[in-house]
């Protein structure tokens, strides 16, 4: 067995994989937040709510509906991205010239109300959510065997990824959005309706959250909690790499998930805190973040 | 007395009058759990209400104070008075750590560090010795008060709680109403005016936080001598949240408004116990009707309509 600084190979690499997987779910949902925080100035604290919503959204599609997975990769971001669109108009909007601090507190409040239904109809010890008969198995790579699932959710989230990138930086919509995040007031006299791009923007940045939920299916247990546990892990991830830039979310994301994945391999006891670690040792040495402008 | 206005006066003194009579009336531990979370409420409002700093991990310093108290009384046999201190000691300590670093950055930044901050020690605690994992410490003796008071019988643990609880709130009142309380105010209002006049600002910060930290860990302490335990549930997010939740519902940025909300909070949970999940939701609505509706809080939304301060 092939020994890397005294781990075998597999197991350095199979947490290596696990790393980036979680990476993956960390880039698309601090990729979510600085894209609505950029344009609402809000930090969604009901993203890991939304991202919850997702799975369980795709496990009912498939479980009320007969409508399995592939369909669901499409139709649950609409559907909860639709609900962000819902809750935007009726709630969020409402706050946009207060304190950002208010934004967090209604968002957390929408957190619990969500996770307290999902909780009361469905319990707390999840739901199982089959692997798509595509993509069971495994592939033998010589150095490790890697599950053809997670494969596919790494490079999912690689290719949203890409696509939110080349949305904003380089069509005509981004560059409107840009340019509202920078100066609303101008571009409304321009005859561009931002308050309906807020409200877009709001509903895509949830069905970002929403389809990195599908993703996560049939990997973790579709459960109440799942979004809960990631968002502040993701908002450690945010605080890293600063909500300025949607390349940094990414990379910083992925960054992140496969250091948390070494540190399982080196030093397990020190998995769950590792990127708080990072977040300590970033804020002493760059308190504005690692892509972040100095406000 | 201490600064108070007539309004205030009053409302202070029907407080004192509702502790000495309520324990005739109501079951004397819930009353108890009342005022350990009104005093950690009223920690948390220290620093949201006067200062404009929204913590979101203040379950770390409550939390942190349950366990050092618990562990000090049951290992270590200290008496209650000084487990309490170690417990706001500790907690003291563990605010110095986490204020040094989130007064690095401000706003919603300052939240989303204090709540990872608060994540860790979480882990930490889930992973320590000392805190008895998923279990907790159980069995936390009360002990007895500068060791000759029992404080066995829930009448006499009731009577320190209160003392505490009122000295602790008196000393909130001092702190927002001293010199260097009107500087916090000054620093919540305009902090780069603040700057430029000279002060300060993060010494400031970092002095408050300690201080709300150190009082949300006197209140864990008590806690855990009043149940006789601490767990994980104490050091984790959602009792962060609670607390934000008793603040924001009692009245950020008033003296008796989270007195008020962590009342409310404890009886809801109360009582809507047997409904599972129905808490959570619950809360949530609270929430949300909170920050569209009435953002001043139960208290604000008084005084602003009878032209008070409370």
């Amino acid at each position: 067995m092939m020994m890397i600084l005294g781990i075998p190979a597999p197991l350095l690499f199979g947490q290596l994989m696990l790393g980036v997987v979680n990476g993956a779910f960390y880039a698309l949902l601090s990729l979510g937040l600085a894209i609505i925080f950029g344009m609402l100035n809000i930090v969604n604290f009901a993203h890991g709510a939304l991202f919850m919503l997702g799975a369980f959204t795709s496990w009912g599609l498939l479980n009320y509906a007969g409508i399995g997975y592939w369909w669901a990769l499409l139709l649950a971001p609409l559907i909860v991205g639709a609900f962000g669109v819902v809750l935007e108009r009726l709630f969020i909007s409402k706050l946009y010239k207060l304190d950002h601090l208010y934004g967090l507190l209604l968002t957390f409040g929408i957190a619990l109300i969500l996770e307290g239904l999902v909780r009361n109809y469905y319990g707390s010890s999840g739901l199982p959510y089959r692997i798509p008969a595509e993509l069971q198995g495994a592939q033998d790579l010589g150095f490790m065997i890697m599950p053809n699932y997670r494969g596919w959710v790494v490079l999912a989230a690689l290719v949203m990824c890409l696509i939110t990138w080349i949305v904003i930086e380089k069509t005509s919509i981004g560059a409107k959005l840009r340019a509202a995040t920078e100066n609303a007031p101008l571009v409304q006299s321009f005859g561009i309706n931002v308050p309906r791009m807020i409200t877009l923007t709001y509903g895509a940045g949830v069905a970002l959250a929403a389809f990195a939920g599908v993703l996560a299916a049939p990997i973790y247990s579709v459960n109440p909690g799942m979004g809960a546990n990631f968002i502040i892990v993701v908002f450690a991830v945010v605080v890293i790499g600063g909500m300025g830039s949607i390349l940094g979310s990414i990379i910083t994301g992925f960054g992140l998930g496969i250091v948390e994945g070494l540190t399982r391999v080196f030093y397990p006891e020190g998995s769950a805190t590792v990127i708080f670690v990072v977040m300590v040792i970033v804020l002493l040495a760059r308190p504005a973040g690692l892509f972040g402008r100095a406000h | 007395m201490m600064g108070f206005s007539r309004p205030q006066n009053i409302a202070f003194w029907v407080m004192v009058a509702a502790i000495m009579i309520a324990p005739a009336i109501l079951y004397p531990v819930f009353l108890m759990k009342v005022m350990c979370f009104a005093l950690f409420a009223c920690a948390f409002n220290l620093l949201i209400g006067y200062v404009g700093l929204g913590s979101f991990g203040h379950a770390a310093f409550f939390g942190m104070g349950a366990y050092i108290t618990a562990h000090t009384a049951k290992v270590w046999g200290l008496t209650p008075e000084l487990a309490i201190l170690a417990g706001g000691t500790v907690a003291a300590g563990l605010g110095l750590v986490f204020g040094w670093l989130a007064i690095r950055r401000q706003g919603i930044y300052f939240a989303m560090i204090t709540l990872a901050l608060a994540q860790m020690n979480y882990f930490l605690c889930t992973q320590w010795e000392f805190t008895g994992g998923e279990d907790g410490i159980q069995g936390v003796p009360r002990g007895y008060l500068f060791g000759i008071i029992s404080l066995k019988s829930d009448l006499a643990m009731y009577g320190v709680v209160a003392v505490i609880f009122v000295a602790g709130f008196l000393l909130i009142h001092r702190i927002v109403h001293s010199p260097f309380g009107q500087v916090l105010k000054a620093i919540r209002e305009n902090e780069p005016r603040a700057t430029s006049l000279g002060y300060r600002v993060d010494d400031y910060k970092l002095m408050v936080f300690v201080l709300s930290a150190a009082i949300a860990g006197i209140a864990g302490g008590l806690k855990s001598l009043v149940f006789g335990i601490a767990t994980l549930t104490d050091v984790n997010f959602p009792m962060s949240g609670e607390v934000i939740l008793m603040a924001l519902l009692g009245g950020m940025g008033t003296i008796f408004g989270p007195v008020v909300g962590a009342a409310i909070v404890i009886a809801m949970q109360n009582y809507l116990a047997p409904f599972g999940a129905w808490v959570t939701v619950t809360q949530g609505v609270v929430f949300v009707v909170c920050v569209l509706a009435f953002r001043r809080g139960l208290v604000g939304e008084l005084a602003a309509r009878r032209r008070l301060s409370l």
